[in-house]
């Protein structure tokens, strides 16, 4: 029991945080600073304690974890559960150091902003931490709750609020989806642990209709929370109403997080490991379920990157530029759960490490330049920023490239590491279909460089107002360019982890 | 015929009549009020298939705490006039009403399929579906997921606060 | 199994009854003569101001959601409160918990005026 408190130390802390932050922010009145660096310090703990837990030994972890007597099997612990904290954990920090100068600007700080990202956390850790299926839809709803709230944080804005209406209408429909399809998959094995399901699923007794339609409606609400093809028209709209800094924050973490959900269900629900021959009869049916379910995944996958790839050519924008995109790196991301071996979920642990850092920092880089609501946010604003703000220029030319994946930044590698893995699982096609989408998306990244180095601005300067986004910009920046130069140590800790 | 199925019977006719009601009537209230008329019907249909916990979360959770937010609602937005919105969405009604001959379609193919008849309370419903049942299972199993609903309904206060509160401090 | 619940499906379907008879005889019974002042909404004996039907504020809405957040809580309680005696202290705990995570939320509501009508 000893053992495993210490193992649920992140989860723990980051529950014990949301309502300590609360307190804190009921507490203090009028007082902002208190709630705001109580949130990083918390944060800092909860980094801190996963840190610790993945250095634990994990030597019967998978047996505790099975039969702890807290989590009687709901949670998995150390691992990728405690690499996701982390992940979660930086997102949240980097999210709220750049929300106070943008909120001040644009809003008005309030502090409830604060205890809506911790909530938003310890949502996705509960995902991470999931090992069975009441588990990862309960920690699915403390995030999306968090987000539709934070989506329309500016009650003022008509945009804002809009977002929040649209999330939260479309939302709600797709969490309904995932709790039918896990309704489903209960009624077809009469279990909800993941590795139980897993086990029966590979005898091969209980391939049918219903744990079919189970697994479609699982993969259609997990395909809404990570915005796939035909289920992403939500995010533009949703990226470009909400807050810059809250826009950043769900687009990656959130999507990660979404994607945690997404492995750990493929994983148990499409088993590849048949050993070298196929005797059995059922297997041969097992197979066959396997392989036709990954081949919706690869459509979908295929679908969404080059409609997200090729919509973001026409945008005007920067902001739903950057969403269209990032509708583009779900499908990429997905390619790992196509690939659905160790080096596929260990691309998708990298990318969306990198994708995190390089998508935060470009949002809050577009944050910081925009003014009200919609003002110098159109890919026009942006020209002859390399004379009025070099820095932020270069940042942005800097983000832009990673995101193409262009070496040497944190794109690559990631997108290199997808791609091996998904030919390795022998869906070539999908792979030249993501160098395809790739180069369409060199098109609007490079385009928004070329803009801001070698155009010229007709008018004013815009104006930014950086203050402690400085501080997110500058860790997204040596982070990306860390893990473009050494990729290999995070790669090889994510093989570990599966 | 025994008791249960007089029951059901009439419960199933109330319920039916009072859900029409409901979609016919023109007046938004009257049409909340006979919503509420058809959970409490509901709650007694859960109670003949020996559903006892169900029942009485309907009565708590959907007549109780649902029923307010859908008559605040109403009030809120001053529906006076639901002819404006109702003209629009005629193709979706058909629609409905064509998925509903469906289901009643698919369902009446089971009935005769199966031929068994109208089969009451099964056994399992007895034993697994009492509140006693469904309290030892939460707390002996579930006791991780409880916390974290404790933690989801905190996060809506926080949200309804920052959404709805007038000023915020 | 359903025979249990006859007493109160008697009485709730007594209830029901009397309560529509009374009206009803009420209505047969009663010596109709209408007047102009009867007729009009009673507002205390004010002459009444515009529409019954207004749009109602926004302040309802925090009373409906803290409503049923609470009430959600009390669906927790109900399986926990029936067999408490056979569950042990986990369970205690377990509740002890869940009712402190919830009081924090009410607490922070309480502190940020959630229950004020400003």
């Amino acid at each position: 029991m000893m053992q495993e408190l210490i193992y649920a130390l992140p989860l723990t802390l980051i529950f014990i945080l949301s309502i300590a932050v609360i307190m804190v922010d009921a507490f203090t009145g009028k007082n902002k600073t208190v709630a705001y660096y109580f949130s990083i310090a918390g944060l800092l703990g909860v980094i801190i304690a996963a840190i610790y837990t993945m250095t634990l030994p994990s030597a019967d972890l998978a047996k505790m974890a099975y039969e702890g007597t807290i989590s009687k099997g709901m949670l998995t612990y150390g691992g990728y559960a405690a690499f996701f904290d982390i992940l979660f954990a930086v997102a949240g920090i980097l999210t709220i150091v750049a929300a106070k100068p943008y909120l001040t600007r644009e809003y008005g700080e309030y502090k409830e902003f604060y205890s809506l990202i911790i909530f938003a956390i310890s949502g996705m850790m509960t995902i991470a931490h999931a090992s069975n299926m009441v588990t990862i839809f309960i920690g699915i709803e403390i995030m999306s709750i968090t987000f539709y709230v934070l989506a329309g944080f500016i009650r003022t804005r008509i945009t804002s609020v809009e977002a929040a209406l649209k999330y939260f209408l479309l939302g709600s429909f797709a969490s309904g989806f995932l709790l039918y399809g896990m309704a489903m998959v209960y009624g077809a094995t009469g279990t909800l642990q993941l590795q139980e399901i897993s086990a029966k699923i590979a005898t091969g007794e209980i391939v049918n209709i219903y744990l079919q339609i189970g697994l479609a409606l699982l993969i259609i609400g997990l395909s809404f929370k990570v915005a796939a093809f035909p289920f992403h028209q939500w995010a533009p709209d949703v990226y470009t109403g909400s807050p810059t800094v809250v826009t950043g924050f769900m687009s990656t973490a959130g999507k990660a997080a979404a994607l945690v959900a997404f492995i750990v269900i493929a994983k148990s629900l499409l088993p590849t490991n048949f050993g070298a021959t196929l005797i059995n009869d059922k297997l041969i049916v097992v197979k066959e379920f396997t392989e036709n379910a990954t081949m919706i995944i690869a459509l979908i996958s295929a679908a969404t990157m080059l409609i997200g790839n090729i919509t973001a050519i026409a945008q005007k924008n920067v902001k739903r530029m950057l969403a269209y995109s990032s509708v583009a790196h779900a499908g990429y991301l997905m390619m790992g759960i196509v690939a659905n071996n160790e080096n596929g979920f260990a691309g998708i642990v990298f990318y969306s490490t990198a994708y995190m850092l390089m998508q935060i920092g470009a949002f809050v880089v577009v944050g910081v330049l925009e003014r009200d609501d919609t003002k110098f946010q159109q890919i026009s604003d942006y020209s002859g920023l390399r004379k009025s703000h070099p820095y932020l220029a270069a940042v942005m030319a800097l983000f832009m490239f990673s995101l193409a994946g262009i070496p040497p930044m944190a794109g690559f590698p990631g997108k290199y590491l997808l791609f091996t893995a998904t030919i390795q699982s022998g869906y070539t096609w999908l792979t030249i279909v993501a160098v395809v989408s790739s180069i369409i998306s060199m098109w609007f990244y490079i385009g928004l460089v070329l803009n801001m180095y070698f155009k010229e601005k007709e008018g004013d300067a815009l104006v930014a107002d950086v203050k402690s986004s400085h501080f997110t910009i500058a860790v997204s920046v040596i982070g990306v360019i860390i893990l473009g130069i050494l990729p290999s140590f995070l790669i090889d800790l994510a093989k570990n982890f599966f | 015929m025994s008791l249960s199925v007089l029951l059901f019977g009439i419960l199933s006719i109330l319920a039916v009549a009072s859900a029409l009601i409901t979609v016919i009537s023109k007046h938004p209230v009257r049409s909340a009020i006979s919503l509420v008329f058809h959970f409490f019907m509901l709650a007694g249909l859960y109670l003949t298939l020996n559903a006892q916990f169900i029942a009485a979360i309907q009565v708590l959770v959907y007549a109780g705490a649902i029923m307010v937010l859908v008559i605040f609602v109403i009030m809120l937005l001053n529906l006076e006039n639901e002819n404006k919105l109702k003209s629009k969405y005629n193709i979706l009604q058909w629609s409905a009403f064509l998925l509903g001959l469906g289901l009643v379609f698919l369902l009446g193919v089971t009935y005769l399929s199966t031929g068994t008849g109208l089969q009451f309370a099964p056994e399992i419903a007895a034993n697994n579906s009492t509140a006693q049942a469904l309290g030892k299972a939460l707390f002996e199993g579930y006791i991780f997921p409880i916390e974290a609903i404790g933690i989801l309904l905190t996060g809506a206060i926080v949200g309804a606060i920052v959404l709805a509160k007038k000023k915020l401090s | 199994m359903i025979e249990e619940y006859l007493p109160l499906i008697i009485m709730l379907v007594l209830g029901f009854g009397v309560a529509v008879l009374f009206l009803y005889l009420a209505e047969w019974l009663g010596a109709r003569r209408t007047t102009h002042g009867k007729q009009t909404t009673y507002e205390s004996g004010m002459e009444p101001l515009g529409t019954a039907r207004d749009r109602f504020s926004i302040k309802f809405y925090m009373v409906a959601v803290s409503f049923i957040v609470f009430d959600i809580e009390v669906v927790f309680m109900y399986p926990w409160a029936v067999q408490v005696g056979e569950l042990g202290l986990v369970a205690f705990w377990t509740m002890t918990v869940f009712m402190l995570i919830l009081f924090a939320g009410y607490f922070y509501e309480l502190k940020k005026g959630g229950f004020e009508w400003d």
